[in-house]
C-alpha cells in the first residue's frame, strides 16, 4: 500500500468549490491517514526565498513599516495578514506566501493564525464586508430578521459579503451592522433594501444611522425628560 | 444622582482632540503623577481600592505592586478587545475620550515601572482604532509619550495593536499569545503575566476603564475616591446596559445602587406591558438573575452573595416575550463558536450544550436530558486553562435550574407537537 501524501505532492486545491482553499490530499481526506506513514523524505517546511516571491512594492513597504513597530517580528502576524487581505481581497495563498516572504515565517505559520480569526476572510470574498451582529442583546431586537432580510436583499450578488458576527460591541444600538468596518444602528428590518442599494450605488449606506453621530445614552435621558 | 467621572465631559464636542482635552483638564493628572514617586502613584492606586473594570474584579494597585523591581523590560498592555456580549464601555470610552485613556495609560505604567505599553484592541473597531491612531500621534507629539515624557525620568513607548475577530484573546493569557503573533490560545497559569508574560517578561494587563478611570484617581486622591460608592466596590463604573430596555446605552453610576435605578429609571425599563424575565448583570458570561433580585445593590460583593458577578458591568435585559430555551440556545452557540479548542471540557461541553438545547427544541429530549446538561455545566467549571467554559457554563446552569419548569413545558409542547 502506497501512503496517501508520499511523494512530496502535498496538497491541492479543490477547483470545485470555487478555488476554495480546502487542502485534501490525493485520497480526499484532509490528512494522511492513521496508518499512513509519514513522509520523511519530505523537506520541513521553508521559510520562502525573498529572492524568488514577488511582492508589490507598496505591500512590502507596508510590511515592513509594521514589523517595525514590535520589538518581536511575529508580533506583526494579525496586521501584517490583514495588509495582505486588504490587497488581495482575501488571505489567497499568494497574498500569505508575500507575507511569510516579508515577515520570514513559513507559510504554513500564517496560515495556522489566519485560520483562528474570524475577520481573515480564506475564500475569495466580495468587494463589501456586512457584518451583522446577532448576538444576544441584538438578537433580542429582531436581528434574526434583519440578517435574513439582507439576505434576501442581496439575493447572491458575490460583491456583498453579509455574515453573521458575534457581539461587536455595539448593543446600544441594536440591532446594528458593520459594513466595511464602519457601525450603523439601530436597523429596521425595512433598512436593508437602502442599505444593498446604497452599497451597490457606491454611496455611503444610511448615513444618518451611523455610530459616530450618536450622542451618549445620558444625553438621551435628559431629553426624555425635557420632553416630559 | 450618580457622580460623573468618566463620562463627565463624553459629549464635549471634540474632545478626542487633544487641545480641547487638555482645555477640559485633560493631563494634568500625569503631570502630578510624574511628580510623584512611583511607588507613591502605587499607594494611591491602592488607597483608592478600584478593582478591574474588565471582568475579574481584582484589585487594580495590587495587580500593578506585583511586577517585579529592577531593570528589566516589562510591559503594560490595555485590553480593549471587549468582546463579552453585552459590552460597549470600552468602545465609547475610548471613541470619545481616548486621551483619557493614554493619560491613565502612562500613569499606570510610571506606577509599574514599565517603558513599553501596548493598546490590543479589537479589529471591529477600527473606527475606534483611527481616533486612538490620532490621538496617540497628538500625545507623542505633546511630549506625552516618547523618552522622558514632559522632561522626567519616566520614558514610554505605546503601540496600537489591532485583532482581528476572536472573543478569547480578550483572556489576558490568550490576548498575550496573539500579541505575539500566534494563535489566541490561553497559557497555564502560574506563571502568571505579572512575572512571566509578553516575550517572557513581566506584564501589567488592564481594562480600558480601569486605566481610563487612574487619571481621576490621581487627581481627587485614592482616598477621596474611595469615598464614592460602597464599602468594597469603591467608585463609579460605567454600566452597559442593553436588551429589552427602552434607552440601552452607556450610563456611569455609583458603585451599590439598587440595580432596579440602572434598569428602570436610568434604562427606562422594559417596553411597556412586559416584564423583566431574567437579567444578566455582568455581561452574558454571568449566572442570570430574575425579577425578584431586582434591588440587590449593584457592586461586586452584593452581586456576588446573589449568585451571580459584575462581571464587565453590562446589564442585559431579557422580558418575558422571549423564551428562556432561545436565549440559552443563542449563548450556547456563541461560546461553542469561540472556544478555542485547547481543553477538552470547553471544547467538547459547548459543542453537546448546543446539541442538548436543539434536541429540546426539536422535542426529541427527555426530561433526564436537562440533568445531563446541568452535569456537563458541572464539569466544565474549573477545569480548563481559561474560564470561556465556564463562562457558558455558569448562565446555562443558573438557567436550567431557575427556569426548569420553562424547558420542560417547551420540551413538552414540542413533542406534542411532534406527535400530531
Amino acid at each position: 500500500m502506497s501512503p496517501s501524501n508520499g511523494g512530496g505532492a502535498g496538497f491541492e486545491y479543490n477547483q470545485e468549490l470555487g478555488g476554495r482553499a480546502i487542502p485534501r490530499s490525493r485520497d480526499g481526506s484532509r490528512s494522511p491517514g492513521w496508518d499512513d506513514p509519514v513522509d520523511l523524505d519530505k523537506d520541513p517546511a521553508a521559510v520562502p526565498d525573498p529572492a524568488l516571491i514577488d511582492v508589490p512594492p507598496e505591500l512590502r513597504r507596508e510590511f515592513e513599516e509594521i514589523i517595525g513597530r514590535y520589538p518581536e517580528r511575529h508580533s506583526a502576524a494579525l496586521p501584517v495578514l490583514a495588509a495582505a487581505q486588504r490587497h488581495h481581497g482575501w488571505c489567497s495563498p499568494q497574498a500569505i506566501l508575500q507575507a511569510a516572504s516579508v515577515m520570514r515565517v513559513t507559510p504554513g505559520y500564517l496560515t495556522s493564525v489566519a485560520t483562528f480569526y474570524d475577520m481573515f476572510e480564506l475564500a475569495p470574498s466580495g468587494r463589501h464586508q456586512v457584518y451583522v451582529c446577532t448576538n444576544i442583546s441584538c438578537s433580542l431586537r429582531g436581528a434574526d430578521e434583519l440578517y435574513a432580510a439582507l439576505e434576501a436583499a442581496v439575493d447572491g450578488d458575490p460583491d456583498i459579503n453579509v455574515r453573521h458576527f458575534e457581539c461587536l460591541g455595539a448593543c446600544d444600538i441594536a440591532p446594528m451592522v458593520s459594513v466595511d468596518q464602519v457601525y450603523y444602528g439601530p436597523l429596521q428590518t425595512s433598512d436593508a433594501e437602502r442599505l444593498v442599494a446604497d452599497l451597490r450605488a457606491e454611496r455611503e449606506p444610511l448615513p444618518e444611522l451611523a455610530l459616530a453621530l450618536r450622542p451618549n445614552a445620558d444625553a438621551a435621558l435628559e431629553e426624555d425628560e425635557a420632553a416630559k | 444622582m450618580s457622580s460623573l467621572l468618566l463620562m463627565r465631559d463624553i459629549d464635549e464636542p471634540g474632545l478626542a482632540d487633544i487641545a480641547v482635552y487638555e482645555r477640559r483638564g485633560g493631563y494634568k493628572s500625569l503631570r502630578k503623577a510624574l511628580a510623584m514617586t512611583s511607588d507613591a502613584v502605587l499607594a494611591e492606586l491602592d488607597a483608592s481600592g478600584l478593582r478591574g473594570r474588565g471582568g475579574a474584579g481584582f484589585p487594580a494597585g495590587r495587580k500593578a505592586s506585583f511586577l517585579p523591581k529592577g531593570d528589566m523590560d516589562k510591559y503594560l498592555v490595555c485590553n480593549a478587545d471587549e468582546s463579552e456580549p453585552g459590552t460597549f464601555k470600552d468602545r465609547e470610552l475610548m471613541q470619545k475620550s481616548p486621551h483619557m485613556l493614554i493619560e491613565g495609560i502612562v500613569i499606570a505604567a510610571h506606577a509599574a515601572g514599565v517603558n513599553h505599553a501596548f493598546i490590543y484592541i479589537r479589529g471591529e473597531y477600527e473606527e475606534q482604532a483611527k481616533i486612538l491612531d490620532l490621538a496617540i500621534a497628538q500625545a507623542r507629539a505633546n511630549g506625552y509619550i516618547g523618552e522622558r515624557i514632559l522632561g522626567s525620568g519616566v520614558s514610554l513607548s505605546l503601540v496600537l495593536h489591532r485583532g482581528a475577530g476572536a472573543y478569547i484573546c480578550g483572556e489576558e493569557t490568550g490576548l498575550l499569545d496573539s500579541l505575539e503573533g500566534k494563535r489566541g490560545n490561553p497559557r497555564l497559569k502560574p506563571p502568571f503575566p505579572a512575572i512571566e508574560g509578553l516575550y517572557g517578561g513581566p506584564t501589567l494587563i488592564n481594562n480600558v476603564e480601569t486605566l481610563a478611570t487612574m487619571p481621576h484617581i490621581i487627581e481627587m486622591g485614592g482616598a477621596k475616591y474611595a469615598k464614592l460608592g460602597v464599602s468594597g466596590s469603591s467608585g463609579t463604573k460605567v454600566v452597559s446596559v442593553s436588551g429589552h430596555v427602552t434607552r440601552p446605552g452607556n450610563y456611569e453610576i455609583d458603585l451599590g445602587i439598587p440595580s432596579r435605578e440602572i434598569i428602570y429609571d436610568l434604562a427606562g425599563g422594559p417596553p411597556a406591558g412586559r416584564q423583566v424575565k431574567l437579567w444578566f448583570p455582568g455581561g452574558s458570561s454571568a449566572p442570570v438573575l430574575t425579577a425578584e433580585d431586582l434591588d440587590v445593590p449593584y457592586d461586586f460583593d452584593s452581586l456576588a452573595k446573589a449568585g451571580s458577578m459584575l462581571g464587565s458591568g453590562a446589564i442585559i435585559v431579557v422580558d418575558d416575550s422571549t423564551p428562556v430555551l432561545d436565549v440559552a440556545l443563542k449563548l450556547a452557540k456563541f461560546y461553542r463558536h469561540e472556544s478555542c479548542g485547547k481543553c477538552t471540557p470547553c471544547r467538547e461541553g459547548t459543542n453537546w450544550t448546543v446539541r442538548m438545547l436543539e434536541r429540546i427544541d426539536g422535542g426529541e429530549a427527555t426530561p433526564m436530558d436537562l440533568d445531563i446538561m446541568a452535569s456537563v455545566q458541572d464539569h466544565i467549571i474549573g477545569n480548563c486553562l481559561c474560564v470561556l467554559g465556564d463562562a457558558m457554563a455558569m448562565p446555562i446552569g443558573s438557567m436550567i435550574v431557575k427556569f426548569r419548569d420553562e424547558f420542560e413545558a417547551h420540551l413538552q409542547s414540542r413533542q406534542l407537537a411532534g406527535a400530531i
